[in-house]
C-alpha cells in the first residue's frame, strides 16, 4: 500500500472515530427548572436537557432563534403539545407531569432532540 | 395576580398612536404598565388580573380609534411566515436550477459539445455556482453551524458536507487545475453537482412544504367553521359584537342560514339546524325552546333567540380544537423505534461517507480520488432522515383530521394505534344501542288491583330515583294525569329496584333480585313475566306489603343504526358483546333485534369493568361504547373506550375516542380508520426505512463491483428529494379514503 492510501485510510478512520466521539458521546448537562425556563431554539434546544418535578406545572418559553424550517415546530409527544414557533417570538408551554422518567421533544421533523427528566 | 400579556394593536401609523394607546392603556385600572411598539405593533401590558381584563383593555383602546387584538393570531404569523418561505424558497430553485442546468451543459460529457465556449469555462462555471453554494444553499450552513456548536447533526449537515466537498474540490481544480494534473488526475470541476444537487433539494424542500400544510388541513378547516360575529339582544335592541366579546348570559338572536356564534341553550323560537360541521351527520335537527345548540353549526329555517352557555375557550368546538391538536401533537408507540433511529441516523451516515472514501481510495483503481470523492457525496446526498421523521407524524395528523370531519375525535395517536388491533367491541345497552328513553308498554295486573293503583303506586316510589325506567313510569303517570302520594322511607338499591311506605303500605319496585331478596314470591305472574321479557321488554314487579300485585313492563327503543353499526364492525370480523343490567332474556330480546354475538346480562353497574376485565383476560382487545358519563370506569379498563353521542367534558376526558354524532356506525369508521392510518404508517415506514437501507450501499458503490453500478450524486439528490414527498403525499391519500364504504 503507498502511502498516501496510508493516509487516506488513516485519515477516514479518524474521521470516523471522530464523528462517534463529537457526536454520540457528548456529555449531557442537566438544569433543573423550578418555576419556568427559557429554551433557546438554534441549532438545537438549548439548555437540552432541563429537571423539573413531578406533578408541578413547570413552564417552558421558546424562542426559536434558528431559521431553519426543521426547527419551526416542538414536539413534545408525551405530553401531548405541539406548538408552532414564530422567529424571535417567546412560546411558552406549560407541562405538569404526571410520572417520573426521562421524556423526548423534538423538532416537527424528528431531527433535534431535547429531555425533560422528570423527577 | 400581576400578569404581563403581549397584545396586537391594530391601526398605528407614527410616534404619537404609540403615546395615544399607552395613554388608553395605562388608564385602565388595575394595569401598572404599558408599553408600545411601533415597528412590531405590539403592546407589552403589565397588570393586576383581579382588578381588570383583557377585555377593559380593548374598550379603552377601541374608545382611541385603535384596535387592541385579543387573541394573539398565531395562525396568521405562521401563514404569514410560511407564505414568505414559499416565496424566497422557490426563487432560490428556479436559481439554483437554471444555474445548475447551464453548468451541466457546459461540462457533462457528450452534450457539453454543443454548449456556448463561455459555459464550458471553468471560471464561468465557478461564477454560477457560487451564488447557488452561498446564497440558494445559505440555508443549510445556518442549519449546520449551530447544530455543530451544539454536537449535533441533522439533514441540512448532510447536504451542507455533501456539496461543500463538491464545490470545494471544483474551485480547487479551477484555481489550481495544475495540483490534479501532477496527481494524475484529469482536472474536471464538479460545480453541476454541488449546484444541482442544491437546487434539487430545495425543489423537494418545496413541495414537501406544500403537501406538509396540506396535513394540518382539517384543523384550519375548524379554526375557520367559528363564526365573527354574534348578534346580541340587549334592552330590546340587537347589537353585533365581535364573537369573543359575548359573554355567558348574552341573549343571541339567529336569522334564517346564519351561523350560530356560540353554545347555548334556545329560549324562543324553533329551527332546523345543520350540525354536520361539528358532528358529522348530514340531516340537519330540529331543536326548538329548552334545546342545546352548539357554536359554529348553521341555522337553516327558523328564527330564533338563545342563552350563551359556553364562550371562548369553552364551546364544544374550542374544545373539539384543542382536542384535534393535542392528539395531533401527540406520539405514537410505533414512532418510538424510529425516534431511536433517527437520533444515532446522521452521525452513522458521516462515518459510513468517511469508510467510503477511505474504501474507494485504496480499491477504486485508477480513478481512485474520483471515485472516492463522487461516491462519498453521494451517501451524503441520499441519505433521508427526514421521510423516518415524517414517516409516522404526518400520518397521525391526517388521520386525526379525517376523524374530527367524521365526528370522530380521537384523543391522542397511541388510541389512534391501538384502535386497530380492537377484535371485540362492548356496547352498553342503555343509551347507547337503545335511544334510553324508555317507555311502558304494559301496566298487568296480578290481583285485584286496578292498572291505575299499580301505576299511581309505581310513580309515586319512583319518584326519588334518578333512574332511566323510573322517569319512564313518571312521565307515564304524568301523561294518564294520575296523582302522585307521598313516599316515606325511600330506598334505592343499585342494581336491584326501589323500596319505601306510601301511606300505610310498604311498596317495593323492582327486579326479580329485589323480590327474591325480599323473599317475595312470583308463581302467580311467572308466565306473564316471560311473555313480556320475551319481547325485550324490562319488566318491573311491584309488591305491596311483600305480596306480588302487578307488574310494570318498560321498553327503550333501539336505535335506527344500531343494526347497521353491528354489521359493520361483524364484516370487519369484529365480535360485539352488549352489557346491561337487564335480565338475560330482555337482553337477549335486544340483542336479536340489534344482531349481536353476545349478551352480558344482569350486570350491576358497577360489575361492568370487571366484566370488560374478564373478556381482555380471555385474551381480547377490548372497546367499550358507552356514554361517557356512567360507565366512565368501563371505559378506562377497556383497551379502548368509546364515548357516544355526546361532547361533553367529562365524556371526553374518560374516552380515548370520541364520537359527537349519535350513528352508531361510527364505531366501525373509527376502528377502519385506525386501521387504514396504521396501514399508511407501517408503508411509510418500510418505505423511509428501505430507502436508506437499500440506497445508501448503493451510493457506497456496494453494486459497483458485480453490476458497474455507480450512484451520480446528481440522482441521489433526486431520490432524496423524492423520498420525504413521498412519504408525506402517501399520508394525504389518507384524506382521499372513504372510511364510510
Amino acid at each position: 500500500m503507498t502511502i498516501d492510501k496510508i493516509l487516506v485510510v488513516l485519515f477516514s478512520l479518524a474521521g470516523i472515530v471522530f464523528t462517534y466521539w463529537y457526536f454520540l458521546m457528548k456529555k449531557e448537562e442537566v438544569i433543573s427548572v423550578t418555576d419556568s425556563v427559557d429554551i433557546t431554539v438554534d441549532g438545537g434546544y438549548s439548555p437540552n436537557t432541563i429537571s423539573i418535578l413531578q406533578g408541578k406545572t413547570t413552564k417552558l418559553r421558546f424562542i426559536r432563534k434558528d431559521r431553519n424550517s426543521c426547527l419551526e415546530e416542538v414536539v413534545l409527544g408525551d405530553f401531548k403539545i405541539k406548538k408552532y414557533l414564530p422567529l424571535n417570538q417567546k412560546v411558552t408551554v406549560e407541562i405538569k407531569p404526571q410520572k417520573k422518567g426521562e421524556f423526548t421533544y423534538s423538532c416537527g421533523m424528528n431531527m433535534f432532540h431535547g429531555k425533560i427528566v422528570v423527577k | 395576580m400581576i400578569t404581563k400579556k403581549t397584545f396586537s394593536i391594530k391601526g398605528m401609523h407614527c410616534a404619537s398612536c404609540v403615546y395615544t394607546t399607552e395613554k388608553a392603556l395605562k388608564k385602565v385600572p388595575g394595569v401598572e404598565d404599558a408599553v408600545v411598539n411601533l415597528a412590531t405593533s405590539k403592546a407589552s401590558v403589565t397588570y393586576n388580573s383581579n382588578s381588570c381584563t383583557p377585555q377593559d383593555m380593548a374598550e379603552s383602546v377601541a374608545k382611541t380609534g385603535y384596535t387592541l387584538e385579543l387573541e394573539e393570531k398565531s395562525e396568521s404569523v405562521e401563514k404569514e411566515e410560511k407564505e414568505k418561505e414559499q416565496k424566497d424558497l422557490r426563487n432560490k430553485v428556479v436559481v439554483s436550477l437554471t444555474a445548475g442546468a447551464l453548468i451541466l451543459w457546459g461540462s457533462f460529457p457528450g452534450i457539453m459539445n454543443t454548449a456556448p465556449a463561455i459555459l464550458q469555462n471553468f471560471w464561468v462555471q465557478f461564477l454560477l455556482a457560487t451564488p447557488v453554494q452561498f446564497w440558494a444553499g445559505s440555508a443549510f450552513y445556518r442549519a449546520t453551524v449551530p447544530a455543530l456548536r451544539h454536537r449535533t447533526a441533522n439533514m441540512d449537515t448532510l447536504v451542507a458536507l455533501g456539496t461543500t466537498v463538491a464545490y470545494l474540490y471544483s474551485v480547487m481544480v479551477t484555481i489550481f487545475p495544475q495540483v490534479t494534473k501532477s496527481i494524475g488526475i484529469h482536472p474536471e470541476p464538479y460545480f453541476d453537482v454541488a449546484t444541482l444537487v442544491i437546487g434539487l433539494i430545495l425543489l423537494g424542500r418545496y413541495f414537501e412544504a406544500r403537501a406538509k400544510g396540506q396535513t394540518s388541513e382539517a384543523i384550519k378547516i375548524l379554526i375557520g367553521l367559528q363564526a365573527k360575529t354574534a348578534r346580541i339582544v340587549r334592552a330590546g335592541k340587537e347589537l353585533d359584537i365581535p364573537i369573543d366579546q359575548v359573554q355567558i348570559g348574552d341573549v343571541i338572536r339567529v336569522r334564517p342560514g346564519e351561523k350560530i356564534p356560540v353554545d347555548g341553550v334556545i329560549t324562543e323560537g324553533e329551527s332546523s339546524i345543520d350540525e354536520s360541521m361539528i358532528t358529522g351527520e348530514s340531516i340537519p335537527v330540529d331543536k326548538a325552546d329548552g334545546d342545546t345548540v352548539v357554536g359554529s353549526t348553521m341555522n337553516k329555517s327558523g328564527t330564533f333567540t338563545y342563552k350563551a352557555t359556553k364562550v371562548g375557550s369553552d364551546t364544544m368546538l374550542a374544545q373539539i380544537i384543542k382536542l384535534v391538536q393535542e392528539a395531533q401533537g401527540s406520539k405514537a408507540p410505533i414512532q418510538r423505534l424510529a425516534d431511536v433511529i433517527s437520533s444515532y441516523f446522521v452521525p452513522i451516515v458521516i462515518m459510513l461517507a468517511f469508510a467510503t472514501f477511505g474504501i474507494w481510495y485504496v480499491f477504486g483503481g485508477d480513478s481512485a480520488f474520483l471515485f472516492a470523492l463522487l461516491n462519498t457525496v453521494a451517501v451524503l446526498i441520499i441519505a433521508c432522515p427526514c421521510a423516518m421523521g415524517l414517516a409516522t407524524p404526518t400520518a397521525i395528523m391526517v388521520g386525526t383530521g379525517k376523524g374530527a370531519e367524521l365526528g370522530i375525535l380521537i384523543k391522542d395517536a397511541e388510541s389512534l394505534e391501538t384502535a386497530h388491533k380492537i377484535n371485540t367491541v362492548v356496547f352498553d345497552k342503555t343509551g347507547t344501542l337503545t335511544k334510553g328513553e324508555p317507555e311502558v308498554t304494559d301496566i298487568v295486573s296480578v290481583n285485584k288491583l286496578k292498572n291505575d293503583e299499580i301505576l299511581r303506586l309505581a310513580a309515586t316510589i319512583e319518584k326519588g330515583s334518578e333512574h332511566s325506567l323510573a322517569e319512564a313510569i313518571i312521565n307515564e303517570a304524568k301523561k294518564q294525569k294520575v296523582t302522585l302520594g307521598t313516599v316515606k322511607a325511600f330506598e334505592a338499591v343499585p342494581g336491584h329496584g326501589v323500596m319505601g311506605t306510601v301511606g300505610t303500605q310498604r311498596i317495593f319496585l323492582g327486579n326479580r333480585r329485589l323480590m327474591k331478596k325480599e323473599r317475595i314470591a312470583l308463581t302467580s305472574a311467572n308466565k306473564e313475566i316471560d311473555r313480556l321479557e320475551n319481547g325485550g321488554k324490562t319488566v318491573m314487579m311491584l309488591a305491596v306489603d311483600e305480596k306480588l300485585v302487578g307488574l310494570v313492563a318498560v321498553a327503550d327503543t333501539v336505535k335506527n343504526s344500531a343494526k347497521k353499526g353491528v354489521e359493520a364492525l361483524q364484516k370487519l370480523g369484529i365480535e360485539t358483546v352488549m352489557i346491561t343490567g337487564d335480565n338475560a332474556r330482555t337482553a337477549q330480546a335486544i340483542a336479536r333485534k340489534v344482531g349481536i354475538d353476545r349478551v352480558l346480562a344482569e350486570v350491576l353497574p358497577d360489575q361492568k369493568e370487571a366484566e370488560v376485565r374478564k373478556l381482555q383476560a380471555e385474551g381480547k382487545k377490548v372497546a367499550m361504547v358507552g356514554d361517557g358519563i356512567n360507565d366512565a370506569p368501563a371505559l378506562a379498563a377497556a383497551d379502548i373506550g368509546i364515548a357516544m353521542g355526546t361532547g361533553t367534558d367529562v365524556a371526553i376526558e374518560a374516552a380515548d375516542i370520541t364520537l359527537i354524532n349519535k350513528d352508531l356506525r361510527s364505531v366501525a369508521y373509527a376502528i377502519t380508520l385506525s386501521k387504514k392510518t396504521m396501514r399508511t404508517i407501517k408503508l411509510n415506514l418500510v418505505w423511509a426505512f428501505g430507502y436508506n437501507i437499500i440506497l445508501i450501499p448503493v451510493a457506497m458503490g456496494a453494486l459497483y463491483p458485480f453490476y458497474g453500478i455507480l450512484l451520480n450524486p446528481i440522482f441521489a439528490s433526486i431520490a432524496m428529494a423524492t423520498s420525504s414527498v413521498s412519504v408525506v403525499s402517501n399520508s394525504l391519500l389518507l384524506k382521499r379514503y372513504n372510511i364510510k364504504k
